[in-house]
């Protein structure tokens, strides 16, 4: 018979780990059912956060490719609220500012609408704007051609327009014929081609775009750019954005707006990722229902295992021995749980993002976040029965029955 | 019964221990032990019992239906702290013990018997007996090499694998005898052995308990069944909380008596 010392003896790790699943080994459909509803909450979580930084991620790679080096100047007011004026000398005085490797400008042929013939009513204008254009737009914002071919020093000087991506579908176009015409400002304009939708000027989407010669020529335009576009060195973009405003308008730069729409678009982005809060809360929900699951699957386990831990008391359990195994059996579940809802969260993000040719960005925090809250949650979940677990009286547990 | 006195013999004599010269150690003793049930009305399950269990004795404790049997079963295990009176397992006051040390007490020195065997389904037979020496500190593999020696020793040496569904009611009692035994305890405590099994199984099981007796190991068996009871060496009557007649630690070899036998 022993005498030795009456020392109480820790669980080895192997010990305890193999105790802590002796109850999901033995009811394994009720542990996966109840892991179910932790799996769903981690996963949501884990998905709307992967998507939104997915999406985010898509729409930076964009901006990179479009370049973030771009910058807008548009006439603004004058001090009476007309709109102010930009000389033609303008785009000439921006092309010698140092770090300036660009610079294309349009201008607004304000009174002049485009329709798709004369038969058209007057007041349906479809809310496009035809503007005069230099001849290398498209590559200074970062867009190109969808069908046929821009404007050139020939075509500039003739009846004949470019539409922009939205401008052509508003129209009908979809495809550039021979001998495409349109009606602009009461004269007919051979269509020469369809650009590609421009992200970083949306403005130019609904335009129709002729010739600087040919809309003096034909509309009596008065040839002052409205907007110009300016590609900068990038390292160099916050001294020439400082510069352009006195450089377009020498006399007076406060009637001169300068803006980088790359900027606008990061901000677009993030204001996107506020709405995900409301998914979020949708995950944390069903992780709160997860947890009142795992918690009420326990309890019954606690009922139903009397025997089993009145045996292990007899057979020289401590309380602390009975608390460890049904706190650390809840931790476990709610462990499966998470890793099955992180799985799921990342796979989804994957699937969705490559459909929609993002990469796939699922940030430390949501799946690192997802599983530690499921440790949480079982930890909390596993207290409440692992403590009734342990104040079981061994008598009561062996023999009332 | 060699198999039997290798896991049954008690290691050598607890040195600490005082006892009379050419008399054996007391294992387990009981001094006027009271136990009350707070309960309204507060019940009395025992009454001033005293009890000495000394090495190596088989006895049978009856008595019918609360009488405190059970009472005095969680005493002796130790499961249960007396009201009133002094428990001294192997020589220790279990009332100067934490319940954190009375744990390691039950898992070093006492072994239990279940009339419902508790073995878990989802374990071999070897594993079940293995678990029964978890909380005593010990690593698996020794766990189970004491365990396939228990096993051995209750007869079940070929079926260690098994899983207590494939067993029958007596080999699955057997394997429960084997958890008892496997972690060498002062003392055994049976209750109600064969309550669950047919009668010829139940005569084999308190065969069993007889030689595993022989081999040197304490054993208390707790019954209503007279019969059973009757074939003890020693022979404890309980009702209505006190022990109304005890035969003493029988002369002799101490066996297991014929069936229906009479001192």
């Amino acid at each position: 018979m022993s005498t030795a010392p009456l020392r109480v003896h820790r669980l080895r790790l192997s010990d305890s780990a193999r105790l802590s699943t002796v109850g999901l080994r033995t009811r394994k459909l009720r542990a996966g059912l109840s892991a179910l509803g932790i799996s769903i909450g981690v996963a949501a979580i884990v998905a709307v956060l992967g998507l939104s930084s997915s999406s985010q991620a898509g729409l930076l790679n964009e901006l990179t490719a479009l370049g973030t080096n771009l910058l807008t100047v548009t006439n603004g007011q004058t001090l009476t609220g007309q709109p102010a004026e930009l000389s033609k000398a303008a785009p000439g005085m921006i092309a010698r500012i140092g770090p300036v490797t660009e610079v294309q400008y349009t201008g607004a042929l304000n009174g002049v609408e485009a329709y798709r013939s004369p038969l058209i009513p007057s007041i349906e204008t479809n809310a496009l704007s035809v503007d005069a254009s230099s001849l290398n737009l498209p590559e200074t914002v970062g867009t190109g051609m969808a069908q046929g071919v821009y404007l050139n020093a020939a075509t500039a000087t003739e009846p004949v327009a470019v539409l922009g991506a939205a401008a052509a579908q508003r129209l009908g176009l979809d495809r550039i014929f021979p001998r495409e015409r349109i009606w602009v400002g009461g004269l007919w304009f051979y269509v020469a081609g369809i650009l590609r939708p421009a992200v970083l000027t949306p403005e130019i989407d609904s335009s129709v775009l002729i010739g600087f010669p040919s809309a003096e020529k034909y509309l009596g335009f008065d040839g002052h750019p409205s907007e110009i576009y300016v590609r900068a060195q990038t390292s160099q973009i916050d001294a020439v954005d400082s510069v352009l405003g006195p450089t377009a308008n020498p006399e007076t730069p406060n009637q001169v707006d300068v803006s980088q729409p790359s900027i606008a678009l990061v901000a677009q982005a993030d204001a996107k990722a506020a709405l995900n809060s409301l998914l979020l809360g949708l995950g944390a929900i069903s992780l709160l229902v997860g947890a009142v699951g795992v918690a009420n699957i326990m309890l019954i386990g606690v009922l139903e295992r009397r025997s089993e831990i009145g045996l292990r008391r007899a057979l020289g359990a401590t309380k602390g021995h009975i608390r460890m195994q049904f706190l650390s059996e809840a931790i476990v579940l709610a462990v499966l749980g998470g890793a099955l809802g992180v799985a799921a969260g990342v796979l989804s993000t994957a699937v969705y993002a490559s459909v929609k040719g993002w990469s796939v960005v699922v940030p430390a925090l949501a799946w690192g976040g997802g599983f530690g809250i499921a440790v949480l949650i079982g930890a909390m979940a596993g207290l409440l029965p692992a403590l009734r677990a342990a104040r079981l009286s061994p008598t009561e547990a062996l023999w009332a029955m | 019964m060699s198999k039997a006195a290798a896991v049954g013999a008690p290691s050598s004599p607890d040195p600490n221990r005082s006892c009379p010269q050419g008399q054996k150690p007391l294992v387990l003793e009981l001094q006027a032990v009271t136990k009350v049930y707070a309960s309204r009305p507060p019940v009395t399950a025992l009454k001033e019992v005293s009890l000495s269990i000394t090495e190596g004795e088989l006895l049978g404790i009856v008595g019918p239906s609360g009488s405190g049997k059970s009472t005095l079963l969680h005493l002796m295990g130790t499961i249960d702290r007396p009201s009133t009176g002094r428990v001294l397992l192997t020589g220790l006051d279990i009332a100067a013990l934490s319940d954190r040390e009375l744990a390691v007490a039950r898992a070093t020195r006492v072994g239990f018997i279940f009339q419902q065997f508790f073995l878990s389904e989802h374990q071999s037979a070897l594993d079940n007996v293995a678990d029964g020496l978890l909380y005593a500190g010990i690593g698996l593999r020794e766990r189970r090499e004491a365990a396939s020696l228990a096993l051995d020793h209750v007869g079940l040496g070929m079926r260690l694998a098994a899983r207590p569904t494939q067993l029958s009611g007596g080999e699955r009692q057997r394997v429960a005898i084997a958890r008892a035994l496997a972690g060498n305890p002062a003392i055994v405590l049976a209750d109600e052995p064969t309550g669950n099994l047919d009668s010829s199984t139940g005569q084999y099981i308190l065969g069993l308990l007889a030689d595993l007796h022989a081999a040197g190991v304490t054993i208390a068996v707790i019954t209503h069944d007279k019969n059973i009871a009757d074939r003890m060496p020693r022979r404890v009557e309980l009702l209505d909380g006190c022990i109304v007649a005890d035969s003493g630690q029988a002369p002799g070899t101490g066996r297991l008596l014929p069936v229906g036998g009479q001192r």
